[in-house]
């Protein structure tokens, strides 16, 4: 009898401690984010502008930058922690030209408009293509890089032509890329395997899920030289696009200050040296002219 | 043995940054659980009550976390409070405020379910031996509760660790995404790293659930 009275003691000494406990979260919770709230309520109080202007990001004296964290050579973070990458060169250089301190967002293919739309990040560097359909949401700077789409596919079955995939056949797309609008829009026959991150859709290229990976064409590029077994069949599909720095739509002072940074640094051939201090390795010397667009002139190709 | 790419955990800080991210990944969902268990008792106990207003809305906020999918839930409250409210929360507090519903609607779930199951034979025979209904709660109901939720809140609480995965989609760099970022910078070096990385893991989750495992069973062992 008497060990059964402590268990229930115990339980009943659990039962309060947990009741304590919810009073206690569930008064912190709220506050928290009445806290968070507060602040930002002030500052978007006045107007219902959710970015911030360039003179804004001066006087806070860090600029949010949202990067890709698992995309090399174009952005990633190494083994000490650093984000590196072609991108990410470009912005050490926005931060170093603008005097503030850069925090880096970790974003994924899926969110980067979504980002921009809620002013969670002041400039989108994440291998951001230019389309129609993402300009009317956000606003693009001059290019810095071209890019079409390729498909590419293991030797075993190289596919040359979409003509090629048959009934049961699935092409490995990322949700929210390029790849993936113009095969819904050009192809919508073709049956699509999506994937939210990069990672995930290389391991099910790799591990056979779909017969090919259509994605921008230097990552299928890069991806065919590193992996032998594999070919770029197709090596361009669609049309030749420019990749571009993009703000918050309407955020004219950042949106200028970056073209006029562009131009400027296109007088010291900045997007070379970027190229061969980041891209070297991965695509060699033979793709620099045609992917580099430097000074946000795409060169006619 | 195979190259599985081990080598590339100890190159610089990589094994740190992956417990960071465990780290974090155990931070969200440990505040979540310490969060949702108490108020999904308390949410337990409303769902059992009588009250047809009480029933609609706790039916309600149920039905709405159960059929939205997480990732959609997150993204709701990371960028959903940034559109409407001009809130900027942080990705992590979104996380926390997202699991903490969650768990809170499915703990609510499973206590209301175990209160049901005691046998109404139980309350009578309480009442017959002159206990009031405050006693029975105390010396009869809650003890026999407690003893069949232990399964079930251990399930929920694995599965709210494992779910964190889903907010490397808003941002947070948690034990996953660590994973990723070092399969990727080294996919020219250690092609094969994915199966290393993943494999340690798999290791690091299992870690860090196992020894909720092993609580619940003694306890249940204990309760016997």
């Amino acid at each position: 009898m008497k060990t059964k009275h402590s268990v229930l003691a115990l339980i009943l000494a659990f039962a309060l401690i947990l009741s304590l406990a919810a009073c206690g979260s569930s008064t912190a919770a709220p506050a928290a984010a009445g806290e968070s709230a507060a602040s930002a309520g002030t500052e978007t109080a006045g107007s219902d502008v959710i970015y911030r202007t360039l003179d804004e990001i001066k006087a806070d004296g860090t600029i949010n930058i949202g990067v890709f964290s698992d995309k090399n050579p174009f952005g990633y973070v190494d083994e000490n922690g650093e984000y590196q990458g072609y991108d990410v060169y470009f912005a050490e250089r926005i931060g170093q030209d603008l005097g503030v301190k850069i925090n880096y967002v970790s974003t994924e293919a899926a969110n980067r408009v979504e980002y921009l739309e809620t002013g969670k990040v002041d400039i989108i560097l994440a291998n951001f293509t230019v389309t129609p359909e993402r300009a009317e949401k956000v606003d693009f700077a001059l290019p810095y890089m071209n890019v079409a789409l390729g498909v590419v596919s293991p030797d075993s079955r190289v596919i040359t032509d979409l003509s090629e995939l048959g009934d049961g056949d699935e092409v490995i797309v990322i949700s929210g890329t390029t790849a993936e609008t113009y095969l819904i829009e050009n192809n919508p026959e073709i049956k699509l395997q999506k994937y939210d991150t990069y990672a995930n859709a290389k391991n099910a290229i790799e591990n056979g899920n779909g017969v090919a990976w259509a994605n921008d064409n230097t990552e299928v590029i890069a991806f065919a030289l590193q992996n032998p077994g594999y070919t770029v069949g197709i090596p361009s599909l669609g049309s030749q696009d420019t990749i571009a720095p993009a703000v918050s739509k309407g955020n004219t002072s950042l949106l200028e200050w970056i073209n006029d940074e562009i131009k400027a640094l296109g007088e010291e051939n900045f997007f070379h040296q970027d190229y061969e201090a980041t891209l070297v390795d991965t695509y060699g010397l033979d793709y620099e002219e045609s992917l580099v667009v430097e000074g946000g002139v795409p060169s006619a190709s | 043995m195979p190259d599985l790419g081990f080598e590339v955990l100890l190159k610089g800080k990589n094994f740190a940054r992956l417990m960071g991210g465990l780290w974090v990944a155990l931070r969200i969902s440990l505040i979540s659980v310490v969060i949702s268990i108490p108020l999904g008792i308390l949410l337990g106990i409303v769902m059992t009550w009588k009250n047809p207003i009480s029933r609609v809305l706790t039916r309600i906020y149920l039905e709405i976390i159960r059929i939205m999918p997480q990732l959609v839930l997150l993204f709701l409250v990371f960028f959903g409070t940034t559109r409407t409210f001009g809130w900027d929360i942080s990705g992590e507090l979104a996380s926390i405020i997202v699991f903490s519903l969650w768990g809170t609607a499915e703990m609510g779930d499973l206590v209301r379910g175990a209160l049901i199951s005691i046998p109404i034979h139980q309350y009578e025979s309480a009442s017959a031996l002159g206990l009031s209904s405050g006693q029975t709660f105390l010396y009869i109901i809650i003890p026999q509760t407690i003893r069949r939720l232990i399964p079930l809140s251990i399930n929920l609480i694995t599965r709210m660790i494992k779910t964190t995965s889903l907010v490397l989609m808003i941002g947070v760099v948690e034990v996953l995404k660590v994973a990723q970022q070092i399969i990727e910078a080294n996919r020219m070096a250690s092609p094969n790293a994915a199966f290393g990385i993943y494999l340690t893991v798999f290791i690091l989750y299992f870690l860090a659930c196992w020894p909720i495992s092993l609580v619940a069973k003694a306890l249940e062992r204990r309760w016997q």
